[in-house]
């Protein structure tokens, strides 16, 4: 059977704003959580954490009063690998005899009675010999770096040009998913069973089978319970919780145990955003045609290595913004600190590398006396034009379009002339992209694979690790199935992620899953419809079920260097352009986000309400990060663990939001999609900075953007 | 001490400590989950159930306090119809539609707040913003929510 190309008037679900497919049952209370499992005779666990941030455990003390034979403890000697594995093993799950950051895991108790257990973990003194410890970049040892060279860099800077730097930092940002991380582990035989709050079934499945030395696949089983929320918080964090709930339980003999943090506990030891610190210099002609750039971004890796090295992958490679550099030297250190290793958080280092370059832009626009949005179009990437990393731009970004669009729907020029400069209100823009997908080869790595089943009982059951975590995926996958099936969504079932039970699909990460797993199950349904040869599906599968696999296939062309650091870092690109506009009390010089405007190409739009959902979320946390979000660190751990005290925006602070897309299709991705759910974080902190400096008159060079900052 | 209440229409009774946050005995005792847990000091609202007719943090109630109270949660919004079918509450129908709901860690509280300023808008004269302020969502940026209330509010409204 051929299917036609589709036209938009032939497709029957994608690009519509079918319902949420466990809408309903989130909106009644009858999703099920990892805590809302009831689970008999589950022991409640506590994780006992060092409270220095470097140095060595001389002693733990058990003080008196307690019923310390009754409780399950549990500690490094008991693992067989005391190792989380991820990109290396450097990790421990448990201090390794040297402390190496403040709230790492020194041992763990379980008991019966949750209140006794939280008690006694109060109650547990722990001696030490302390060591200095490092905090902050560019002192101590670097954990990675990297390099791109592009053109002749030297020479750019060498004839007489506009030459032009800054300096600029972000702070680290907590996720804050409303849901806290938690797992249950029982064991079961000579395997073990675990239900929890995460992003990536396999990345647990990995870290656990490492851990226990354990030889089977199947000897570890996790299933994916209802997320409330990731944002790459669920990344590789939740690999801590599943070895140390599975380690209690097997030494309570298999017993099921739950560990849920409570929200203290895990703003205080889970992993943030980067910080970060870029270093510009640009070469330019008096009229703002750009020559070259050098840029140096650092980011604190923390205590381990953890997933660190891309993310300074991905923020070095965002680090030139979207125009046309003919040359650049580009530099990438990560800093190893005595801080809680930083992780994933949404956008991955590009939002940190791309409030720079934003940020300098609108800063050398001033410089040279040209209108910031004029410096921007002069040098925005083209089609064909070559990226510092030798990738040519394959489509026609049509960023000034974007950009035009953004200008209008904010009536930005005639709001600005109107306030006028450092009268307390006014506008910022930031334009920006984002990759789609693992960076280089990862992709190909990952060797990701979908599966769909046509079922005795009618249905066809997609079968994918890639998790629902708020953004959607059930919805958009049944959509695209639906699509490529030619058959109606409601014969569509979504498998709960349970390893063994389902393909990897990889990790629920690096806006891929709509996109690049979403490509996959579009695939897999255009061959599972040839192989049902228009029987219907319970005829078809009446004798067993019919199954079809698509596994990833680099597109053509896509050819990465990691020794040079040359070649396609990215199969697409989503593009955008931000508009913020703020006001500034003139007493308290508290800083309000009025509205913020975006306009998005993510190629197809496969389901509106959804995108719509994922961008002005993002958006909101962008806005966040760059104002009330304040990770208070002393020496490297956040001190302000309560949402009492680390401010995230309430309904009362939102801006209003406004959202555009302009489609231009990716003929690698799922009926055209390229990545959403990153990007939005990409441009909000530049925009709101851009405007607080026209509002203010400040030159605004790090966020959060805190009142003493405007007051000084 | 035994403690009775009402909630979503049906008696119960517990034997919990009286100190016990109600958030504990709804979802342990009760099995009632879809009141969640989100930082247990009153200031997420993932724990908002409405008790005689008010908005609490079930987190910061201790259950002696509902005492022989009303209380409803989001298990006690939808209605089942003649022939089975779940009709949802306005409000729980509004944010299906408009995306109110992401992760949904927040939305059964967020709705029960929703409920609430429907029935006494009064209470929050600068509108939806401060009516849920007490909520924090962290996936939808507010605008679904705000879009989903006004969608329900006009349901609500007599033609
Ligand atoms: S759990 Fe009650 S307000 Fe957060
Ligand atoms: S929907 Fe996830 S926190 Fe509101």
């Amino acid at each position: 059977m051929t299917i036609s190309a589709d036209s938009e008037t032939k497709l029957r679900y994608v690009g519509r704003s079918v319902t949420r497919r466990e809408g309903a049952d989130k909106l009644t209370g009858r999703s099920r959580y990892v805590d809302d499992m009831h689970v008999p005779g589950a022991l409640t666990g506590r994780t006992i954490r060092t409270s220095i941030p470097a140095g060595r455990v001389r002693n733990v003390r058990f003080p008196d009063g307690f019923p310390w034979d009754e409780f399950i403890v549990a500690g490094p000697d008991d693992l067989p690998a005391n190792e989380v594995a991820l990109i290396t093993a450097d990790q421990p799950a448990f201090v390794d005899g040297i402390v190496r950051h403040a709230q790492e895991a020194v041992l763990l108790i379980a008991h019966e009675d949750a209140g006794l257990v939280h008690e006694a973990a109060r109650a547990i003194e722990i001696e030490y010999e302390r060591d200095a410890g490092v905090f902050g970049m560019e002192q101590g040892h670097v954990l990675k770096q990297l390099a791109i060279r592009h053109g002749d860099f030297e020479g750019a800077f060498a004839n007489g040009d506009v030459i032009f730097e800054g300096e600029y930092r972000t702070g680290a940002q907590e996720h804050v998913y409303i849901e806290t991380n938690g797992f249950i582990a029982w064991w079961e035989g000579d395997g073990v069973v675990l239900h929890g709050s995460h992003q990536c079934p396999y990345y647990v499945h990995k870290a656990v089978k490492h851990a226990f030395a354990l030889d089977r696949d199947d000897q570890v089983r996790v299933t994916q319970e209802t997320t409330g929320g990731g944002f790459g918080g669920k990344e590789e964090f939740p690999s801590l919780l599943a070895i140390h709930s599975a380690l209690l339980s097997r030494k309570a003999g298999g017993r099921p145990v739950r560990l849920i943090y409570d929200r203290a506990e895990d703003m205080a030891c889970s992993t943030k955003r980067h910080p970060s610190l870029t270093r510009i210099r640009t070469a330019c002609t008096p009229e703002g045609v750009f020559k070259g750039v050098e840029i140096d971004f650092h980011i604190d890796g923390g205590a381990y290595v953890t997933l660190s090295p891309v993310v300074l992958s991905r923020g070095l490679l965002h680090s030139g913004g979207p125009y046309l550099w003919p040359a650049a030297r580009m530099d990438g250190y990560c800093w190893f600190t005595n801080s809680p290793p930083y992780g994933a958080f949404r956008g991955f280092g590009a939002p940190q590398s791309e409030f720079a370059i934003e940020r300098h832009l609108d800063r050398l626009a001033a410089k040279l006396g040209i209108c910031p949005i004029e410096l921007r179009k002069r040098n925005f990437l083209r089609k064909g034009d070559m990226l510092p990393t030798s990738q040519i731009v394959g489509e026609e970004p049509e960023l000034e379009r974007i950009v035009e669009r953004a200008l209008e729907l904010s009536d930005y020029r005639a709001k600005q002339s109107g306030y006028g400069e450092g009268n307390g209100r006014g506008l910022g823009l930031s334009v920006f992209y984002h990759g789609t997908g693992f960076t280089g080869s990862g992709e190909v790595y990952l060797d990701s694979v979908v599966a769909l089943e046509a079922q005795a009982d009618g249905f066809v059951e997609i079968q994918v690790s890639s998790t629902e975590i708020g953004q959607g995926t059930e919805t958009v996958f049944a959509q695209i199935a639906a699509e490529g099936l030619g058959i109606d969504i409601e014969s569509i079932r979504f498998r709960k992620p349970e390893t063994g039970a389902v393909p990897d699909s990889g990790p629920t990460v690096a806006s891929r899953t709509c996109s690049i797993v979403g490509g996959l199950v579009e695939r897999a349904a255009r061959q599972l419809r040839e192989q049902l040869a228009g029987r219907d599906i319970a005829t078809a599968s009446a004798t067993g079920p019919v199954r079809a696999e698509a596994r990833y296939q680099a597109p053509p062309g896509l050819v990465w260097n990691d020794d040079t650091y040359q070649g396609c870092a990215y199969g697409a690109y989503s593009w955008g352009c931000n508009v913020a506009e703020v006001s500034i009390d003139p007493v308290t010089a508290e800083l309000r986000v009025e509205s913020m405007w975006g306009i998005y190409d993510i190629g197809r739009v496969i389901n509106p309400v959804l995108a719509i959902g994922q961008v002005e979320g993002g958006m909101a946390q962008g806005i966040g990060w760059a104002t009330c979000e304040d990770v208070v660190l002393k020496e490297g751990a956040m001190q302000n663990t309560r949402v009492t005290n680390y401010i995230i925006p309430t309904s009362a602070d939102a801006a209003e939001l406004f959202v555009e897309f302009v489609e231009h299709h990716n003929p690698c991705g799922a009926f055209g999609a390229k990545g959403v759910g990153e990007i939005p974080l990409d441009g909000p902190p530049a925009a709101v900075a851009n405007a607080v400096t026209f509002a203010t008159g400040k030159d605004i060079a790090a966020i959060p953007i805190r009142p003493e900052d405007l007051l000084a | 001490m035994t403690i009775r209440m009402t909630i979503n229409g049906r008696d119960c009774t517990t034997d919990a400590n009286p100190m016990t946050p109600l958030l504990d005995v709804l979802r342990e005792s009760c099995r009632l989950t879809g009141t969640k847990y989100g930082c247990g000091e009153g200031e997420c609202g993932a724990c908002t159930v409405i008790m005689n007719d008010e908005l609490v943090m079930s987190c910061l109630v201790p259950v002696m306090q509902a005492e022989v109270a009303t209380i409803e949660t989001v298990e006690g919004l939808a209605r089942m119809a003649d022939d089975g079918a779940e009709i949802l509450h306005p409000v729980q129908q509004a944010f299906l539609e408009c995306g109110g709901a992401q992760c949904g860690i927040c939305t059964p509280g967020m709705v029960m707040a929703g409920v609430h300023h429907l029935r006494h808008p009064e209470l929050a004269p600068d509108g939806l913003a401060e009516a849920l302020e007490g909520n924090l969502c962290r996936c939808t940026g507010y605008s679904a929510i705000f879009r989903a209330m006004e969608r329900a509010a006009e349901a609500g409204r007599p033609a």
